[in-house]
């Protein structure tokens, strides 16, 4: 390790997390699916992916190799530059929001510390926010240039709906970060540590921030549904409204990084809610040392994959909104509350910090 | 890290003439979101961490959303070139070109390249800039607030259908 | 260590360039995002200004720039809707209804 000058060890160790992370990434975003329509399928009382592979489990190769090999068809009139760049566009930006999320606490190895986040920014929540509000590009640039009308329409749709429930899932955050006073995501988990104290006596609940700002954690939860275009607020991708909406024109390997994209994105809001409400890594820790630094993964991953299943849960289960009724309930109700959620914090976190 | 400025100010200034030049509004806007987004950069580079990323918060990601929409909506098309004056179309990028090396030079006399150092670093995290917004600059703050209740009132009432 | 002078260079130039755009573009939406680059020049001269003399108040002041620079754009597209709207152009030289 001497060879190595510390910028080169640094450059080193962030390009093998970025790799690792995006294998994970990958791999995860691929199996999601097939979760997803196994889930859905028990739900309906039907078995879903079956043949490929024991459970169906090769099915997401399948689709891999099925999308590699399909025609892609570009429409005449569309704007071949926008229509070319608006899903890389969005598949980029899904994975860019990563690099700020710490999956656990940090280890040494051969004197060298390595945290497991790629970077932790002193404005890391912004960081994401950032990246979310570009995200809305590359739908509307999508359903734009198909220069057809369900796309455009279905990309209008689906970009307004974005960028109303945007300052909704901004509001609900406020809240906690006024608890954890740091914008730092790390900052904000470590915030989270050890249980509740009432009157000096420990009680069994964790120090998760979900006790505290139970109603910014349905704001932010349904604001992030609507941010990441599912069920019940998918109207702009609903087949049997808009066809296929903004990804009508689509084939092949476009339309997969459209779907990727809208995958990357529910785990980017599922981290966030983890990290935000409910303490991040922090977990019983038992065992030696390499345990010990695996676990907190573990415990992140597993709250997680709660929130993916409850996505899923959802998918199964509710119809969706109708467009106004959406926005209606985005801009008269959402908004609102999460402006009421931040007024009520900051009363009592004055008169905490005061008395 | 002095040659990221470099780039990201190169990038910019491409950006920024195919603002200008293109013929299509679609394209001038993504241009323009480029621009930003590599002043957004750049005002990292400087150490303004904070107005990064609210300068890709609000201009890049609702400013131009809105501009996007509009152009969407509106459908404007590729502009057809103006024959009003002749004097004008030659006399043009030499004018601009003129008064850019003016401001140059007169920029160049004021701070010549060694002069300044900067200052000791800066702490413009959200903090800082919180403290400094809510004690010295509390009236901007509550007016700029009803700045903005007039432009929605104002927006919704000029693009209303019927009244 | 950036000098201050190629940070203002900087700004000058897109400054230059959003004003060249301003005077001599013709679509009405080109016309407005030309106000916003030259506006962002501005900042960007703010925030070295900022740097140069370890003044946290520069950057405040770009805060309030595109606070303002928000709410105009709100109501300079709304204009230009209505305007869409009465006259079904979005060139400024048929929307110029002066006499010369």
């Amino acid at each position: 390790m001497a060879i190595f000058s510390d910028t080169g060890l640094l450059l080193l160790i962030t390009l093998a997390k970025i790799a690792v992370v995006i294998v994970v990434l990958f791999t995860t975003i691929a199996y999601l699916t097939w979760l997803e329509r196994k889930v859905v399928a028990h739900i309906q009382a039907r078995w879903g992916p079956y043949r490929v592979g024991p459970h169906g489990l090769l099915q997401p190769v399948a689709d891999g190799i099925k999308f590699f090999l399909k025609e892609d068809i570009v429409p005449l009139e569309a704007d071949k530059v926008i229509y070319w760049l608006a899903p890389f566009l969005g598949f980029t930006l899904a994975l860019l929001s990563i690099a700020v999320i710490p999956f656990g606490e940090s280890f040494t190895i051969y004197g060298h510390t390595i945290s497991f986040q790629i970077t932790d920014l002193n404005v890391g929540l912004l960081f994401v926010f950032a990246v979310t509000s570009l995200g809305v590009y590359s739908i509307t640039l999508a359903g734009w240039s198909s220069n057809s009308k369900y796309p455009l329409l279905g990309g209008l749709r689906s970009s307004a709906q974005m960028i109303s429930y945007e300052l909704s899932l901004g509001l609900a955050v406020v809240g906690v970060l006024m608890i954890a006073g740091t914008l730092s995501l790390r900052g904000i988990v470590n915030g989270q540590a050890g249980f509740w104290h009432v009157g000096g006596i420990r009680t069994f609940l964790p120090h998760w921030n979900i006790f505290v700002q139970p109603v910014g954690f349905l704001v932010y939860f349904t604001a992030a549904i609507a941010e990441t275009n599912r069920v019940p607020f998918d109207l702009p991708e609903g087949e049997n409204e808009l066809v296929g909406g903004f990804h009508t024109e689509y084939s092949s390997m476009k339309f997969a990084m459209f779907f990727m994209s809208e995958y990357a994105n529910m785990i980017t809001v599922s981290c966030l809610a983890t990290i935000l409400f409910f303490g991040g890594w922090h977990g019983p820790l038992f065992g030696p040392y390499a345990l010990r630094v695996i676990l907190p993964v573990f415990w992140f991953c597993a709250k997680l994959f709660c929130f993916l299943f409850f996505y899923i849960w959802m998918r199964g289960t509710l119809p969706r909104f109708r467009y106004d009724q959406l926005m209606a309930f985005g801009w008269k109700f959402l908004l609102p509350v999460g402006v009421l959620n931040i007024l009520a914090t900051s009363f009592v976190v004055a008169w905490i910090s005061s008395s | 890290m002095v040659v990221l400025f470099y780039i990201f100010a190169a990038l910019a200034v491409i950006a920024a003439i195919s603002v200008v030049a293109h013929r299509t509004p679609v394209y001038s806007a993504l241009s323009l979101i480029v621009v930003l987004c590599s002043l957004a950069v750049v005002y990292l580079l400087l150490g303004a961490e904070f107005i990064a990323v609210i300068q890709v918060i609000v201009y890049a990601g609702a400013i131009m959303v809105l501009f996007v929409f509009v152009i969407m909506v509106l459908n404007a098309g590729r502009e057809v070139p103006s024959h009003r004056s002749r004097i004008a179309h030659w006399l043009g990028a030499p004018l601009v070109a003129a008064l850019l090396v003016e401001i140059l030079f007169a920029v160049w006399q004021q701070f010549p390249a060694g002069s300044t150092r900067p200052a000791a670093s800066l702490d413009a995290g959200p903090a800082a800039i919180g403290h400094l917004l809510f004690r010295n600059y509390v009236l901007p703050f509550e007016v700029t607030s009803i700045l903005i209740l007039v432009a929605i009132l104002g927006a919704v009432v000029l693009a209303k259908k019927e009244l | 260590m950036v000098p201050l002078a190629h940070v203002l260079a900087l700004s000058v130039t897109l400054f230059v360039i959003g004003a060249a755009g301003f005077v001599f573009r013709k679509n009405i939406i080109t016309v407005f995002m030309c106000i916003e680059l030259m506006l962002n020049a501005v900042n960007l001269a703010f925030i070295g200004f900022s740097r140069y003399l370890g003044n946290l108040d520069g950057q405040l002041f770009v805060f309030f720039v595109i606070v303002v620079a928000a709410a105009e754009a709100t109501v300079g597209l709304a204009i230009i809707i209505a305007l869409y709207r009465n006259r079904s152009t979005l060139n400024i030289e048929d929307l110029d209804s002066m006499k010369m």
